[in-house]
């Protein structure tokens, strides 16, 4: 039983990781008062140029190294990723453009993106489909060697890829950054009031940007896990399918602390894991639904109670400008 | 105390709202969104050793140069435009209803439900009104959903909406793959509806597209001429004015977002009844969110979401031409409707607002 | 230092569209001065303040502090420069506690140490004399507590120059005296101020100059000790006004509204509205008078029925004498009311956002509370429109045509609007909110005129003021609200200022106790 607890754990870990980019990336976005509904598509755009930093980093030397192909995935998937939120960011926080709708637009855009360079890179490469060598992905597979054979402790803490730890290891840093420092309190403050954070001298406009834009990117590294570890750096289309609206969903679930979104992410990993483990006899379909299900439920018992803590940022989705009047 | 000195200059550009600006110039403004949208698709076209003008001229071709072409284009501009009227009343209510694509599934489901097991009991007419009538009917639950927990506890309707559609979702994978699924099949898939079950042609095209420009008037006239659209502007503006000017709210919330998912819902109708003769899992295909963005360029005027989701259509049709032509993939579709989205969306800025440049005398640009 | 001013404006012009706010504004404050900018509501102070404050950009003119020109293009350079401003709406972060709003867009240790932060606070209030529980989050905070931190925030930031927006609207005269003294305490350690404001006690009380704006034009500047109110009245308005406004006597009084024991509690919990008891008649103002938040709100959307009534009672009465007819409007909301045949006119204090359609225009805001006349589903815009012209006309409301949305009328064409579209209703009971709220004198005599017209015509009105002096001149009799609760009702034509001013805070410091 314990055997199957232990499984079960790590599989939720797995599978909770891509969402945990998301959803922290997503938690910085909004802490601004940006609501970015594009998470879907900068997902789709980290994924594929994360995937093509590393592929033509194999073609172009002989011997690849695992941790170079890594670093190299993972800066271009977060470049990439950060593009696209600052596409976003122009539109919203300097043009005033409506969030919903130009989070929407980048999820169209980045969805075609994905696709488009995912098959375009399929179709150059002669093999009609684009995969990374054996070494990067082992590389993006491997646990910390020596430490995951302790028996139970080991695999429980020890066996996961580099990406898992660096998830965790944003959650914690952004969370101490938005509750310990200066510059997170000035976030929260944009997010909260933008009007009283610019008279208290705050730039509005850069801490919106840079939130927005590393937010982007961070959302961007869980569409690289998703290529590189879910589809084993191979392209295949599509392959993000619905990942970044769970993550937005997600961000609701965790209240927009990273802390708990590492809990929330997790139970969302049992969730989507559990089936392969605990049968119910329940359709498949419908366990797929379930965290959708939670989230509403999340949802509406946030909105229950008129707690003044826990609440989303009060200026989310709304645009600043200073003169207006 | 030491003073920091600050340089005597003005901002370099300062930003100031403008009410003034001519029709004909918000208009060119827009046209020349849509040219440098085209020239940036047209230089990554251009990137991957394509000649964008040849790309172009294909794309129109494509989707126009023949009888067929035009009818796939026209099927392909039916559901978008259907939907994005959808969206328009609540989105008109500033209620932000991400949830057409659900609603239109939901629709499609009602509807697969009578095209399958309903089609031997009833004469086409009959069997198609039914039909219409529960994806109407299932589509305007699916949207009052989260209206009744929005105007009873103010619950976050983008985020509920969008929950709504992978749910319902994973409802119509469950009947794909058990109770619905084809016996004669070994793939999950659902039986094609029978003739009965499929709506007629008109010029070629299923007769959808006349369901659909009546749709255009009637939206037109409802949000305009309505009582019911006169309160749906009231409390789109803000609800408190509209408490005091003694409507129900909650009421009109739920009574406009059941509207809103009904046509939604028979846009889901139009779609298995129509163009695919069958219910599955990408009925809606992303339908519902495209038009969210089809709806808000048009500032909720169905008249001109008619010309924007004609515009999308072609870029769709055209881009299986350029896939077969010049191997280009298929979603460069999508990611040239994402920069021309992205340029339409910049270009409202230079409507609304005049950048002021650094001079004496305030000369001013676009 | 102290013989260069502190800081000095010269010919400090600034547009909003085709609006002047502020046209060739000069002025001096000199270090340990404390300098009352006066105006009217509109007169464009705020936005002069908030060119200093680097919230605004002036279009032109020059800026100096100490001596020397500068540029504030936003508001970190004003703090650069020592420049601090309380604004009259607070920007506080409400879920944050009054440290971390001080701190807040501070450099320093990145790393915050709220106990560091929380000692200094302490030391700077203990040396002004003010009380402030730096751990506290503002939502928890009195309107006075907020007003505070706020102060603590600039002087925090070392400020040698302050801006006080109207910082004594939300207080009560002993709160207002409090804040006076950390303000004198303020001046000897030589700081300047400059204290916006538009009455005339706290501008010949507080101040050692005074500067008038008028419209946006700059009048003059004079000793406060060479000067007096009717002179500072003068340069204000631009020519004597005693404020003469008309009361006709009361014909026929008749009974109309009777509140009884009315109670309601709000979304937070606390009582807002306790016990409230009195009767309005037909023919007569009824003057309500209290500091803001002490359940004037409450109170007309209570009759208006918007608002949830823990208990009581509200019965209008109707018909003549002999053929009395008594109905309870509680739990009736605004369309049942319309429905019994009773017209209820309400001017509500926020104009824009509650009484009208900001986005629409004069037609279409004309049928905000009729639009369902008739059976036919379509809305008929004829009447309306007639109705907009009428407006339009008799009220001169100056707007580019009835299309045009009233967001883009100024302050007091957007106030005949709504009290014009009211008055067309023919109401038999009218409740204004602050009806006078940032108009231009003339329009507020428009106002009280069209106010004493219903009352001749019989109707009840009941007009909640801020402004003791128009109450005093207006009402019949004046009831007093404090803290939710009737302090007491009196004579508009024997009652004195300091005698409804000591009502206004009498039963407030109870209350004050009873919510902690």
């Amino acid at each position: 039983m314990s055997e199957i607890i232990i499984k079960l754990f790590i599989a939720a870990i797995l599978a909770g990781t891509p969402l945990l980019f998301g959803t922290v990336g997503e938690i910085l976005t909004e802490k601004s008062g940006n609501l970015n509904l594009g998470v879907e598509g900068m997902m789709f755009m980290g994924g594929v140029v994360g995937l093509a930093g590393s592929y033509y980093y194999e073609q172009l030397v002989i011997n690849p190294v695992g941790w170079v192909s890594i670093t190299i995935a993972i800066i271009c998937a977060f470049l990439c990723g950060a593009f696209g939120a600052f596409i976003y960011g122009v539109l919203t926080i300097s043009f005033h453009a409506n969030q919903n709708v130009t989070g929407l637009a980048l999820t169209i855009f980045g969805t075609g993106f994905g696709n488009f360079f995912g098959e375009v890179m399929g179709n150059a490469s002669g093999a009609s489909y684009v995969a990374v060598s054996a070494t990067t992905k082992l590389a993006f597979s491997k646990g910390i060697s020596g430490l995951s054979a302790i028996p139970v402790v080991g695999p429980l803490l020890f066996s996961y890829n580099v990406m898992v730890y660096l998830a965790i290891a944003i959650a914690v840093i952004m969370s101490w950054i938005l509750s310990h420092t200066r510059v997170g309190l000035n976030l929260r403050a944009v997010g909260e009031n933008p009007a009283t954070a610019d008279a208290t001298g705050i730039n509005v406009t850069r801490y919106k940007y840079i939130s927005t834009c590393m937010g982007g990117g961070i959302c961007a590294l869980g569409g690289l896990y998703i290529v590189m570890v879910t589809c084993s750096g191979v392209w295949v289309n599509n392959c993000i399918s619905g990942y970044g609206w769970l993550a937005l969903a997600l961000v609701i679930f965790a209240t927009w602390s990273p802390l708990r979104a590492m809990i929330c992410a997790l139970v969302f990993g049992v969730l989507s894991v559990m089936r392969l483990y605990v049968p119910l006899g329940i359709p498949m379909q419908i366990y797929d639904i379930f965290p959708y299900i939670a989230t509403v439920i999340v949802l509406v018992a946030v909105s229950f109670k008129k707690n003044r803590e826990n609440q989303p940022p009060a200026s989310l989705g709304n645009a600043f400008f200073r003169e207006e009047r | 105390m030491s003073k920091t000195v600050v340089e005597n200059k003005e901002p370099f550009v300062r930003i100031a709202k403008r009410t003034d600006i001519s029709s004909s110039k918000a208009l060119l403004i827009r046209f020349v969104a849509v040219l440098l949208a085209l020239i940036t698709g047209g230089i990554l076209v251009f990137t991957l050793g394509h000649n964008p003008i040849a790309v172009y001229a294909d794309i129109l071709t494509g989707s126009f140069a023949t009888k067929t072409a035009r009818a796939e284009t026209i099927k392909i501009a039916v559901p978008l435009l259907g939907a994005a009227i959808a969206i328009a009343p609540a989105f008109k209510m500033k209620f932000w209803n991400i949830g057409a694509e659900g609603q239109i599934m939901a629709g499609a489901i009602a509807a697969s439900y009578f095209a399958l097991f309903q089609y031997d009991s009833m004469p086409k007419v009959v069997l198609l009104i039914s039909m219409g009538i529960a994806a109407f009917v299932a589509g305007g639950l699916w949207g009052m959903i989260p209206a009744v927990f929005k105007a009873k506890w103010g619950t976050n309707e983008t985020l509920f909406t969008l929950m709504l559609n992978y749910i319902i979702l994973g409802v119509e994978k469950y009947l794909q793959n058990g109770p619905w699924k084809s016996p004669a099949s070994s793939f999950p898939k659902i039986a094609m509806f029978e003739k009965i079950a499929r709506l007629p042609k008109v010029f070629g095209v299923h007769i959808g597209w006349i369901f659909v420009i009546i749709m255009v008037f009637a939206m037109f006239i409802y949000l305009r001429y309505c009582k019911q659209g006169y309160e749906i502007s009231v409390v789109g503006e803000s609800e408190r004015t509209a408490k005091y000017a003694g409507m129900d709210v909650h009421k009109i919330i739920i009574r406009t977002m059941f509207i809103s998912g009904a046509i939604a819902g028979f846009v889901g109708f139009i779609l298995v009844s129509g163009s695919d003769y069958t219910l599955t899992e990408s009925t809606a295909g992303g339908v519902g969110f495209t038009a969210i963005t089809v709806a808000w360029l048009a500032k909720l005027n169905p008249f001109v979401m008619v010309i924007i989701a004609f515009i999308l259509a072609i870029l769709d049709k055209g881009s299986n031409t350029i896939q077969t032509n010049f191997k280009i993939p298929a979603s460069a579709s999508e990611v040239l409707t994402g920069i021309i989205l992205f340029f339409m969306l910049g270009c409202e800025f230079f409507i609304n607002y005049r950048l002021i440049f650094r001079s004496k005398n305030g000369g001013e640009k676009q | 230092m102290s013989i260069t001013s502190a800081i000095e404006l010269k010919n400090i012009t600034k547009k909003f569209g085709n609006v002047i706010a502020n046209s060739n504004v000069s002025l001096t404050v000199n270090c340990g001065e404390i300098l009352a900018l006066l105006g009217e509501n509109g007169s464009g102070k705020t936005t002069l303040m908030n060119m200093l404050s680097g919230i605004y950009f002036p279009d032109s003119g020059t800026i100096s502090v100490d001596g020397r020109e500068v540029t504030i293009r936003s508001p970190k350079d004003a703090f650069n420069l020592g420049i601090g401003m309380v604004h009259q709406h607070f920007k506080l972060v409400d879920v944050f506690t009054a440290a971390e709003n001080i701190v807040l867009g501070l450099t320093g240790k990145s790393k915050l140490n709220r106990k560091t932060i929380a000692d200094e606070v302490t030391k700077i209030s203990q040396k002004y004399g003010f009380v402030l529980d730096p751990n506290r989050k503002i939502y928890d905070m009195s309107v006075s507590e907020k007003q505070t931190a706020e102060i603590i925030k600039v002087l925090y930031r070392g400020a040698n120059i302050l801006i006080l927006d109207e910082p004594t609207a939300v207080l009560t005269p002993q709160e207002t005296n409090k804040l006076f003294e950390v303000l004198r305490n303020m001046k000897k350690d030589g700081k300047a101020i400059i204290i916006i404001t538009h009455k005339l006690n706290e501008v010949m009380d507080i101040s050692d100059k005074v500067a008038v704006l008028r419209k946006g034009e700059y009048i003059d500047t004079v000793n406060t000790n060479e000067t007096n109110p009717q002179q500072l009245t003068d340069m204000m308005v631009g020519h004597a006004v005693s404020l003469n406004i008309d009361r006709p006597k009361s014909e026929k009084l008749s009974k109309r509204l009777e509140i009884k024991n009315v109670s309601c509690i709000s979304d937070e919990g606390l009582s807002v509205l306790d016990k409230v008891s009195f009767t309005a008649f037909g023919g007569e103002i009824l003057g309500v008078a209290g500091i803001a938040g002490s359940g004037q709100r409450e109170l007309c959307e209570a009759i208006a029925g918007l608002q949830h009534l823990k208990e009581g009672s509200i019965l209008y009465h109707s018909g003549e004498d002999g053929h009395e007819n008594v109905d309870d409007l509680v739990g009736k909301n605004p369309m049942d009311i319309r429905q019994m045949g009773i017209s209820l006119a309400f001017v509500p204090e926020d104009r824009l956002g509650m009484g009208l359609v900001a986005d629409m225009g004069m037609v279409d805001n004309m049928m905000l509370r009729s639009y369902r006349r008739g059976k036919s589903a379509f809305v008929d815009r004829r009447l309306p429109k007639k109705l907009a012209e009428e407006v339009r006309g008799k009220l001169k409301v100056v707007t580019p045509g009835i299309n045009t949305p009233v967001r883009q009328l100024s302050g007091g064409n957007v106030q005949k609007v709504l009290l014009g579209r009211e008055i067309a209703s023919a109401p038999t009971v009218i409740m204004a909110a602050y009806p006078v709220r940032g108009l231009d004198i003339n329009s507020s005599y428009t106002i009280y005129n069209l106010l004493n017209q219903q009352k001749s015509k019989g109707v009840a009105v009941i007009y909640i003021g801020e402004d003791l002096d128009v109450l005093l001149e207006l009402c019949d009799r004046i009831l007093v609200l404090c803290g939710g609760k009737v302090s007491g009702i009196v004579d508009g034509r024997t009652a004195t200022k300091e005698q409804i001013g000591l009502m206004m805070t009498q039963i407030a410091e109870e209350g004050e106790t009873v919510n902690e």
